[in-house]
């Protein structure tokens, strides 16, 4: 509770000094919007052309995609500081978070809270309903529910991804860019259904990092193109991806020398 | 003419160090260019009769797309640029015997050349080697190279020279935060960064061709991948060289303008 009520001073820190440079503020955000407005226009002229891809239609891709982004956002606007780790760890910032009475973890994600994420999330959230009214999908409270927990699902991959990268951190004391290739890419391709890319691609997404689990299974039952209902349970395996990723995290810390700086 | 030879070279070499990023970022472009072919190939999957161009005409597309990304990537800009005009550290290039607009647009072109000659050469040895739809496809022609060679050139040039405008436009507004975020996200899309243009709908992809970002990835890859040719190659090379005109005469203007009007306030 106590942490709860912590992280809350934080966030309105950072409200606050975002609000300091508003323009500033309003320039990114409409940045942020106009970025993943692109990759819809792409989808959009995509699906004009072609009508349906693998079976999936328009309303149904569209569906998808503001999923995926909103996980994706909102995973982004939370996790943001172990994106950046290695700035954390290059200027000692790091170690003084160690100094202090509280989790580690905890206090690096304080850190760091993304607001300005806010233009895409307005953007997933209008594209979620318009693809909820459109997908001509029969709703009923377990399709909702599966929705919600496509996000969770998918916020959670994406946090064990972070985790991973920053873990790495303590390593190597710097980022490794290919490591965009699991979160840009995850982004910019889970705009449709994982499965249309093929068995080998949609294996490595099941079994090696999650993505399929959170997003394209659970996608058949909301379509309707499976009648099983397990299959909406699957994003609760795919949180289980965190596991491995705290594990690290901590083998990491354990290990972590100062920078010296 | 010597001097900036010489600071091509000082920055083209400078460039080439960054051995680690490049690796890095070959590794993402690889990833990218399988993941866009793969996508390309579901939609051809569902209706061949609808993709308007030969699917290995597409895929040598997207690997010349993922080659040569720092060469026709409109997002990157260099932020030192922006900030010496912002800081008024750009007075002490006014204090050197050159020509800011000369200095810049070879230092531009020298950065965008050391970052693809790193990278092109593994991707396109590896997008050579894949199997046919889906790889790099050499076009059988002497004349097709030649024109792509041509067009790869002018592309790359009217980039630069775009790149200039939009930091000329730094001395006149200040903040180039707004600018640039218009413009990267305009000049993405209507370059064909996102999806190539013969994919765009009807109406729009002959507005989008007449306009200036058609001039630069579009055409060199479509040459080289036998999707443009005959008349309508000599069009959109002739396009390019329209476009670059108007965007080198634009930026020098602006230079002119701006250093006439000046101040800087000392510090």
């Amino acid at each position: 509770m106590n942490s709860i009520r912590l992280y809350e001073k934080y966030l309105l820190i950072h409200l606050k000094s975002m609000m300091q440079h508003k323009a500033s503020f309003l320039l990114t955000t409409i940045g942020q919007f106009l970025i993943s407005f692109n990759i819809f226009l792409g989808v959009r002229f995509m699906m004009d052309r072609f009508k349906e891809v693998k079976g999936f239609s328009y309303g149904e891709v569209l569906l998808c995609f503001s999923i995926t982004l909103m996980a994706y956002t909102i995973a982004e606007t939370i996790f943001r500081s172990l994106d950046t780790f290695e700035t954390i760890i290059g200027n000692g910032e790091f170690d003084r978070i160690l100094l202090r009475p509280r989790g580690s973890l905890f206090l690096v994600l304080c850190s760091k809270i993304e607001l300005t994420r806010i233009g895409r999330l307005l953007q997933a959230a209008v594209m979620l309903a318009y693809g909820l009214n459109f997908s001509s999908i029969t709703w009923n409270p377990v399709r909702i529910v599966t929705v919600v927990l496509m996000i969770t699902g998918g916020v959670a991959v994406f946090a064990a991804i972070y985790l991973i990268f920053a873990s790495i951190c303590f390593f190597t004391l710097e980022g490794l860019e290919f490591m965009n290739v699991f979160t840009d890419g995850a982004r910019e391709y889970g705009k449709y259904p994982i499965g249309i890319y093929g068995k080998t691609l949609l294996t490595i997404c099941t079994y090696l990092v999650p993505f399929a689990l959170f997003q394209y299974y659970p996608f058949l039952y909301l379509t309707g193109k499976t009648p099983d209902p397990r299959y909406s349970l699957l994003p609760l395996a795919a949180c289980l991806f965190l596991v491995p990723a705290g594990l690290l995290w901590n083998f990491g810390l354990s290990h972590y020398q100062s920078t010296g700086s | 003419m010597k001097k900036y030879l010489s600071f091509f070279r000082i920055r083209f070499i400078h460039g080439l160090q960054y051995r680690a990023a490049a690796l890095s970022g070959m590794v993402t472009q690889f990833v990218w260019g399988i993941m866009e072919i793969l996508l390309f190939r579901a939609f051809y999957e569902a209706a061949p009769e609808s993709f308007p161009m030969e699917f290995q005409a597409l895929s040598t597309y997207i690997w010349l797309q993922q080659a040569f990304l720092a060469l026709y990537m409109t997002w990157f800009w260099e932020p030192e640029l922006f900030h010496s005009i912002t800081t008024g550290n750009v007075a002490y290039e006014l204090c050197r015997p050159v020509r800011l607009y000369h200095m810049w647009f070879t230092r531009s072109l020298a950065v965008r050349l050391s970052k693809a000659v790193l990278r092109c050469m593994p991707i396109l040895l590896f997008a050579w080697l894949l199997p046919a739809p889906h790889g790099l496809t050499l076009p059988g022609t002497i004349h097709t190279w030649f024109f792509t060679l041509l067009s790869m050139t002018l592309g790359l040039l009217f980039v630069v020279a775009f790149g200039m405008v939009v930091y000329m436009s730094v001395f006149y507004t200040i903040s180039s935060q707004g600018i640039k975020l218009i413009v990267t996200s305009l000049s993405e899309f209507l370059s064909g960064a996102v999806i190539p243009l013969p994919f765009l709908p009807d109406g729009i992809r002959e507005f989008v061709n007449f306009l200036p970002f058609a001039s630069a990835q579009n055409v060199p890859f479509r040459i080289f991948g036998g999707d443009l040719k005959g008349y309508n190659m000599y069009a959109s090379l002739l396009g390019q060289v329209f476009w670059l005109a108007v965007f080198l005469v634009m930026g020098q203007i602006m230079e002119r303008g701006a250093l006439k009007r000046l101040v800087i306030q000392g510090g």
